[in-house]
């Protein structure tokens, strides 16, 4: 049966509603704490290390994200760590906290189709998390700047903005994540830890039990070239169902110029490279190309499962 | 097309159970209709299926005009709609809750702030609109409701279950302000399972028992109908000796029944106090109480499905 009428009418009123609600939220402003506190952190770190390095290496700037030191961890991983929590901190009592507050009826009422209230809440969520990273990004660059007096290149900056943008790709798994559990699970509380118990799953099971699998099904014995490769590959797909290797392959791309493959190189295939000579931009970008529509096409399949599944929910409490 | 909503052999399913079995009700413009019933009779799921929310498991709906789940957004654009229970935003002043509304109705923001102070005036909130939601009591809260359904200018207002938990001052005057609905032309349906309280507002009721809508009609037709009189007349006399026969041959007297030594109970088709005077004073007792009472909706319902049950 087709519906008529738009199914973006009242999308904007949503969205700029929920962005009111998210940024003047006490959410926010531990949000924005952190950010503070992480900015500093990874500015301190790596203003420490850096400053002996500085002469020799041409991408001080993007050195700043990736740069640890005991005990603190990089700016990446750190990223890596809090940003699900904070998508998930977003998003997990959209839908189930308008059913408890009982304005989900209501809200239903009024001329608008279930889409824009999903959509809205979704992109609200998303444009949130994108202030508090852009924010972030500025915050790291303006300090690195101050402490480093180094100004970034043309092509740093754009391998900055293009992190930014896979940071964001990566923070929208775990918000749909969140929004999908809002709309399955009744209580927002057993909906956040669903969703916390799915990153912590991937933060720490997934990598053991991958390797337990791989070698499992693809065993490697007696020095096998052959067998042993089959091993690694089969490691690495079950390991890129992952969002997080995903996320973390892309940023290595991203931030490393003198990357130049994701997986296991031959010796063969090395005849003839330039070692240590960085890649073009766009190289480095087409490298992680697949990681990057990996997480966009994890982030759809997600939103379109609370989408299915908040269409065919029953308004009534 | 003669009415602003009309459902036909309507039904909706939740897997075995029947929420809804085979409605079918018109609803003439201007009218306030009465949708009746205990909880869980079907009233909240018929309304949901009037709004679109739900989709109908069979038969048609029409609400001016158009099918709600093809065409949502004209009937909700049109009609407003109070949920039972209603809630708001708590971190949200009342205003800034209307104002939401507004927005998602499409409403310019001149417009809308002119007929978010006009709402808040008629349902006597204008005092507290810039507190939050959150500290509304629950009459305030129903006033707020009431608000936005007036917000929206509607054609058609549904109501469910406007006056639960309200305590009787508060019900009284929110059944006034639906009154005032009546009179801006706008067609009322709602709902309740508190059969008292909007006998005085509605001008015809359905009465609802498991899924299906078994009376329908104005108050006096189903007087009629289920307790055989919409009259009840309590007669009082010092000597009732003998006067049983007598008040029973009354053309119009349906049934009679002895409470105490005494004291008769008549119930009659039309109003025959006059005859019951005469005929007691004419066999020589003294008449001590004449009482014409109509009965309530209540009694009605509760009347109607103890002979349902027993022929159950």
């Amino acid at each position: 049966m087709k519906r008529e009428g738009s199914p973006w009418t009242g999308l904007w009123a949503v969205v700029l509603k929920e962005l009111a609600d998210h940024l003047s939220s006490v959410r926010m402003q531990l949000l924005e704490l952190l950010i503070f506190l992480t900015a500093f952190a990874a500015t301190f770190v790596a203003s420490r290390q850096l400053r002996a390095t500085i002469a020799e290496d041409p991408y001080v700037y993007l050195k700043l994200f990736t740069t640890a030191q005991d005990p603190l961890p990089s700016f990446v991983a750190f990223l890596g760590f809090f940003l699900p929590l904070a998508a998930i901190a977003l998003g997990f009592d959209s839908v189930n906290g308008e059913h408890n507050r009982r304005t989900l009826s209501r809200v239903l009422a009024q001329p608008i189709y279930r889409d824009a209230l999903l959509l809205g809440k979704f992109l609200a969520g998303i444009v949130t998390l994108g202030i508090s990273l852009l924010a972030l990004w500025l915050l790291v660059t303006g300090m690195g700047l101050l402490v480093l007096g180094v100004a970034p290149s043309g092509p740093e900056v754009a391998r900055g903005l293009l992190f930014l943008l896979s940071t964001l790709a990566y923070a929208g798994i775990w918000l749909a994540l969140a929004l999908m559990f809002s709309v399955v699970f009744r209580q927002p509380a057993t909906s956040a830890l669903a969703a916390m118990a799915v990153w912590l799953f991937f933060a720490v099971f997934w990598d053991i039990m991958v390797q337990v699998a791989a070698q499992a099904l693809r065993p490697a014995y007696g020095g096998d070239p052959f067998a042993a490769l089959a091993q690694v590959r089969l490691g690495l797909f079950l390991s890129r169902l992952s969002p997080n290797t995903l996320f973390a392959e892309l940023v290595i791309a991203l931030l490393n110029p003198e990357v130049r493959a994701l997986g296991p190189v031959f010796i063969t295939q090395l005849e003839g490279a330039v070692l240590n000579s960085p890649l073009p931009v766009g190289q480095s970008l087409l490298l992680a190309w697949p990681q990057f529509t990996g997480l966009l096409a994890g982030v759809l399949m997600l939103f379109a499962g609370s989408y299915v599944l908040f269409q065919r929910q029953e308004v009534r409490a | 097309m003669n009415g602003v909503i009309e459902t036909q052999d309507l039904s909706k399913h939740y897997g075995p159970v029947i929420a809804v079995d085979g409605l079918t009700l018109t609803l003439p413009k201007g009218e306030v209709f009465g949708l009746l019933g205990p909880n869980g009779s079907g009233k909240t799921t018929t309304i949901l299926m009037l709004l679109g929310l739900t989709e109908p498991t069979s038969g048609t709906v029409r609400v001016l005009g158009y099918d709600p789940s093809r065409n949502p957004l004209q009937v909700k654009r049109r009609v407003g709609y109070l949920p039972d229970s209603v809630g708001f935003y708590d971190d949200l002043t009342a205003r800034e809750n209307l104002r939401y509304t507004a927005r998602l109705n499409g409403l310019a923001r001149a417009e809308a702030e002119g007929r978010i102070t006009d709402a808040m005036g008629r349902v006597g909130l204008t005092s507290v609109a810039d507190r939050l939601a959150g500290a509304f009591s629950r009459g305030m809260r129903q006033r707020l409701g009431l608000a936005e359904v007036l917000l929206k200018r509607p054609e058609i207002a549904i109501l469910d279950e406007p006056t639960a938990g309200l305590d009787p001052e508060a019900a009284m005057e929110y059944l006034e302000m639906i009154k005032d609905l009546k009179a801006h032309d706008i067609t009322v349906l709602l709902s309740s399972h508190l059969l008292h309280q909007v006998q005085a507002v509605c001008d015809r009721v359905g009465l609802f028992h498991k899924g299906k809508m078994v009376l329908e009609g104005t108050f006096d037709t189903l007087a009629d109908r289920v307790l055989g009189g919409a009259y009840r007349i309590t007669v009082e006399t010092s000597r009732p000796d003998g006067l049983e026969p007598a008040l029973r041959a009354i053309p119009g007297v349906t049934s009679l029944s002895q409470e105490r030594p005494g004291q008769f109970q008549l119930e009659a088709q039309v109003d025959c106090r006059a005859e019951v005077a005469r005929r007691v004073v004419s066999s020589g007792a003294d008449l001590l109480g004449l009482t014409l009472e109509r009965p309530s909706l209540d009694e009605i319902y509760a009347r109607y499905f103890r002979g349902v049950d027993h022929e159950a």
